[in-house]
């Protein structure tokens, strides 16, 4: 009976809260993963490390890979400083440089 | 041909692991399939009570472990089924009492005789967990549809992957239809999108549950119970038959419910 008084006095309108709960959960889980696993940061920056390194010079003790929250969304946030870009030719796709 | 070893596991508390284990072993006995159900909450017995076979406890699994006694002296047989087993906890002792090689070597020894070793996990992540899953073949997950529950499911998933133990299955626990209807309750899909695992059964929510505690007689017994029938289901399912999961349903809500719905005052 309460509910249908809410329904009537027009709060229906507010959002389900299993809405929520799985928005909630959704944010929850990314930092829980990713933290709770040691070693997926540290492979994630490796990696990013290595692809990055064939187009520009990292300097690695520099680099920083975090998640941030803003609002209802996790970033992945990179920090990543570049010493040197490499020339065009040595990353070309077509080869064209030799 | 040996027998497999489940565990029985959830990480949050009071999400009806023991209920689980205690259902689950009765309806595969009743199938006719030899039974050991492991209590491995040490310092935590409650699955004697939940089977209502408190009272026949002489020797534990501790006892069993130390070598104070056989595996077979330690075994309770249940009455009303009598392919069912009970291994009890220790009461008296933590969890440091035993060690994950000795349950590797419990399980390996009843896996010989009994067609299934369910193993009823204490909750949390410490040892006693790690105890209950060090001689798992399969293991199934209990969640409820809420926030922690499934916050906390997710991470045992976690864990068992990098324990090598694979393919965890899910039991939703707990699921009252009208609140999923109404948008108040994470549905079972909502659930699994979020956890992406396999499900292996729903349970509506039940006091037939409590009352069947209260009793010691797992509601699996009760052939008119629909928590009992979820159950059973599950039991076949485990056994590899083919049974379609069907999502609770919300009993008819009368007439105040069907005339809000009428006027559009109510959502579907």
């Amino acid at each position: 009976m309460l509910d249908f008084l809410q329904r009537l006095l027009g709060r229906e309108s507010e959002r389900p809260s299993k809405e929520q709960a799985k928005e909630r959960l959704r944010l929850v889980l990314v930092h829980d993963r990713a933290n709770l696993s040691d070693d997926l940061l540290p492979a994630l920056k490796d990696e990013l490390l290595a692809v990055l390194s064939k187009y520009m010079e990292i300097d690695e003790n520099e680099l920083r890979v975090q998640l941030a929250q803003e609002d209802s969304q996790v970033a992945l946030v990179a920090n990543i400083p570049i010493r040197r870009i490499r020339r065009a030719a040595g990353f070309s796709h077509q080869g064209a440089g030799r | 041909m040996a027998g497999h070893v489940v565990v029985i596991t959830s990480g949050k508390g009071g999400v009806g692991k023991t209920t689980t284990t205690a259902n689950l072993a009765m309806a595969l006995a009743q199938m006719g399939r030899r039974v050991v159900a492991i209590d491995a909450d040490i310092g935590l017995r409650n699955l004697d009570v939940v089977l209502g076979l408190e009272n026949r406890i002489v020797y534990d699994l501790v006892n069993v472990a130390e070598g104070a006694c056989k595996l077979r002296q330690a075994l309770i047989k249940d009455k009303r089924c009598d392919t069912l087993h009970l291994l009890p906890a220790a009461q008296t002792r933590d969890k440091t009492a035993i060690t994950p090689d000795q349950m590797k070597t419990i399980t390996a020894e009843l896996k010989e005789e009994f067609d299934y070793v369910l193993v009823d996990s204490p909750a949390g992540i410490e040892q006693g967990f790690k105890n209950a899953i060090a001689g798992a073949d399969a293991a199934l997950i209990v969640t409820t549809p809420e926030v922690s529950a499934v916050r906390d499911a997710d991470r045992i998933i976690g864990f068992l992957e990098s324990s090598e133990l694979h393919d965890p299955r899910l039991i939703i626990n707990r699921v009252r239809p009208e609140m999923v209807r109404r948008g108040d309750m994470l549905s079972i899909d909502d659930v699994l999108e979020i956890l992406s695992i396999e499900l292996i059964g729903v349970i509506p929510d039940d006091e037939g549950i409590i009352v069947s505690t209260n009793r010691g007689e797992p509601v699996v017994l009760d052939p008119h119970s629909t928590s009992g029938q979820a159950y059973r289901e599950i039991a076949r399912r485990l056994e590899g038959e083919s049974v379609p999961i069907v999502p609770p349903t919300p009993v008819a809500d009368g007439w105040l419910g069907r005339l809000r719905r009428l006027i559009g005052l109510q959502s579907r």
